[in-house]
């Protein structure tokens, strides 16, 4: 049995508690949060050990990893001081607070030959799989253009109060929405390199922006748009897209289907003329446990693969997640020069 | 139960392949009338049972049900708590506590932060009576046989292990509403597995049956054999697997196992529910022939 312990327990940690804790290779030895309400209802009803400092759980623990779900400016110490003592590591999105730390913990991570995972979970989504493996084939031609999108409402009235408010704490929908769409960007078509014409709207919240517009440039000379907003309450929740307009065609794909507009047929993908829309149905990594979607226990399954085959994993390294950390802050640079 | 479940998610903007089929229902049913006028429908075909979220909307219901009796005596709902998106996203802004003191009902919170959260921390499943008394309010009047905790909250339950909880849902349901519990999952045998283990019998689970195993987590083969071979009460549902299927191959599979109870579906349109209803009624009822 691997032996993993869950550090911080808020939506995600507690969604990652219960996919671990129902993974069969996986003993759940530990969770460790400071809020007692939480730590109580562990003691009561669940067999594993409780801790209010991560710090002790790491040393009287004997684990193979953590699982750190905390606030984002928690992440540089906690993943630090796993790495320190030997720890594979599967921290929540988005990763360092700044790059500096970032560049660290990555460098410490390959260093000590640690797996090392970030929770940009839609990777593990078939559609998107299937957008980037039909991206790799040149079935579009050149390509002309990009859109990335995200909306969601998660703050829809003038409140608000934990850290998802406070920027410097990683708060904020650039951090917290817009930084799964510059990851799906990033890895599914290429990296950006500059951000342009940025736009930071706060719409309820105060300190804060709810919305994110503007152009990437990627790597590859590609340009496009990020247009990502959570306040949105057109949307039931969070809904993720990403369009690729091509010379040959052009393909929308968000987390349920892809759509895929072709010029002339693709015979060697099945693909007609004209429109093909594949569903998630047909596209869904198989998981054993099932809670919120199957890439939730997806994300969880390849690291836990990574640690019994002692590999490292494709995607979602620490230094993926760094490289759209970087992208972050080249997104808010721009803003602030305007 | 009835061997046919009008289910709700057409009206509230869930398809689990589409969204955006999901937003375009958004707008079909934006009035509440939109929504009572395929209730009706669907009751006019003989449909008797609506399972659905304790969404706000369905408060209107409610109101329009108690208002107008003579037109809703056999009708029954199978309420299914909570909401989870308006949970989730409350938590991601407000946090754990914000989020409790945002749903428990008038001055409790206050009256629970007064004795400090110490008291609040011991008694979880007194706040769990709590938030289901909130969540059941607006069924005041109704008829509700059959209480769903749903499959977010379940599903994180059996995953954390807390089996406890399960035991003390049921007994709540039980004593304080006279109703069945019932227990929504994407894990259909590990939950059995689990409510077995507490001394839950033969306990009513609705989860996806479907032929091409969507939703159907560790893999068809251990459904079918659950299906066939433990005590419990299954309802079907994502029995078309989000549209993969089509409704006459999607009943056919299930008229194999004699011990599903009902099916649970959505439609928007008379044709397609009475179309529906017609093929459940009439490969599950030949099926139980004998049995």
């Amino acid at each position: 049995m691997i032996k993993g312990a869950i550090i911080g327990l808020g939506k995600m940690g507690i969604s990652h508690a219960s996919i671990v804790g129902a993974h069969p290779d996986v003993e759940m030895v530990a969770v460790c949060d400071t809020s007692s309400l939480v730590l109580d209802a562990f003691k009561k009803f669940s067999a594993v050990k409780t801790y209010s400092d991560y710090k002790e759980l790491i040393i009287k623990e004997s684990l193979d990893f953590v699982l750190i779900a905390t606030p984002t400016r928690f992440h540089y110490p906690m993943v630090k001081y796993a790495l320190e003592n030997k720890l594979h590591v599967f921290c929540e999105k988005p990763f360092a607070l700044t790059t500096t730390e970032g560049e660290e913990l990555v460098q410490m991570a390959t260093d000590n030959s640690l797996v090392n995972q970030v929770g940009y979970h839609n990777h593990f989504i078939g559609t998107f799989r299937e957008m980037k493996r039909l991206l790799q084939t040149g079935i579009l031609g050149d390509l002309i253009h990009f859109t990335g999108e995200a909306y969601g409402p998660v703050v829809t009235k003038e409140k608000g109060g934990t850290w998802r408010s406070k920027p410097e704490e990683g708060g904020g929908c650039l951090y917290d929405y817009a930084s799964h769409v510059i990851n799906l960007i990033q890895e599914i078509l290429a990296r950006p390199v500059k951000a342009s014409g940025t736009q930071l709207k706060s719409i309820y919240s105060k300190g804060v922006e709810d919305a994110v517009y503007g152009t990437l440039i990627l790597e590859n000379g590609l340009s496009g748009l990020l247009s990502v907003n959570w306040s949105d309450e057109t949307f039931r929740k969070m809904s993720t897209s990403i369009t690729v307009q091509g010379k040959n065609g052009k393909i929308e794909c968000d987390a349920t289907e892809i759509k895929i507009y072709l010029k002339e047929a693709s015979p060697k993908e099945k693909l007609e003329k004209g429109w093909t829309i594949k569903y998630i149905t047909d596209l869904a990594i198989p998981v054993n446990f099932y809670l919120r979607g199957e890439e939730y226990s997806a994300q969880i399954d390849n690291f836990i693969d990574c640690i019994k085959t002692k590999r490292q994993t494709v995607y979602n390294t620490f230094e993926q997640g760094l490289y759209t950390d970087k992208v972050i802050e080249m997104i808010i640079s721009d803003y602030k020069k305007q | 139960m009835d061997k046919v479940l009008f289910g709700d998610n057409q009206f509230f903007a869930v398809n689990h392949a589409s969204d955006e089929k999901a937003r375009a229902q958004s707008i079909r049913f934006k009035e509440d009338a939109a929504i009572i006028k395929v209730i009706d429908q669907a009751i006019a075909l003989g449909i008797n049972t609506f399972m659905c979220t304790t969404h706000d909307r369905i408060g209107n219901l409610c109101n329009h049900i108690r208002e107008n009796p003579e037109n809703y005596r056999n009708f029954k709902i199978y309420p299914c708590m909570p909401y989870a998106h308006k949970y989730a996203n409350a938590v991601t802004e407000l946090g754990i506590m914000g989020t409790i003191k945002q749903y428990l009902p008038g001055n409790l919170f206050s009256t629970f932060a007064k004795g400090g959260f110490a008291f609040l921390s011991k008694d979880f499943i007194g706040l769990m009576e709590l938030l289901i008394d909130a969540e059941m309010k607006m069924f005041k009047g109704i008829n509700t046989p059959v209480i769903f905790i749903q499959n977010v909250l379940v599903d994180m339950i059996l995953g954390l292990k807390m089996y406890d909880v399960f035991k003390e849902y049921d007994s709540y349901i039980r004593k304080k509403y006279n109703a069945e519990p019932g227990y929504i999952t994407m894990n259909m045998p590990a939950l059995l597995d689990a409510l077995n283990g507490m001394g839950i019998e033969n306990p009513i689970i609705c989860s996806s049956i479907n032929k091409i195993g969507f939703r159907m987590s560790g893999g068809i083969e251990i459904y079918e054999k659950y299906l066939k071979e433990r005590r419990f009460q299954p309802i079907a549902m994502q029995v078309l697997a989000a549209g993969a299927l089509r409704p006459k191959e999607a009943i056919e599979y299930l008229s194999q196992f004699p011990q599903i109870e009902s099916v649970l579906f959505g439609a928007s349109s008379k044709v397609h529910i009475q179309e529906t209803k017609e093929l459940i009624e009439y490969h599950l009822c030949e099926s139980m022939v004998g049995y």
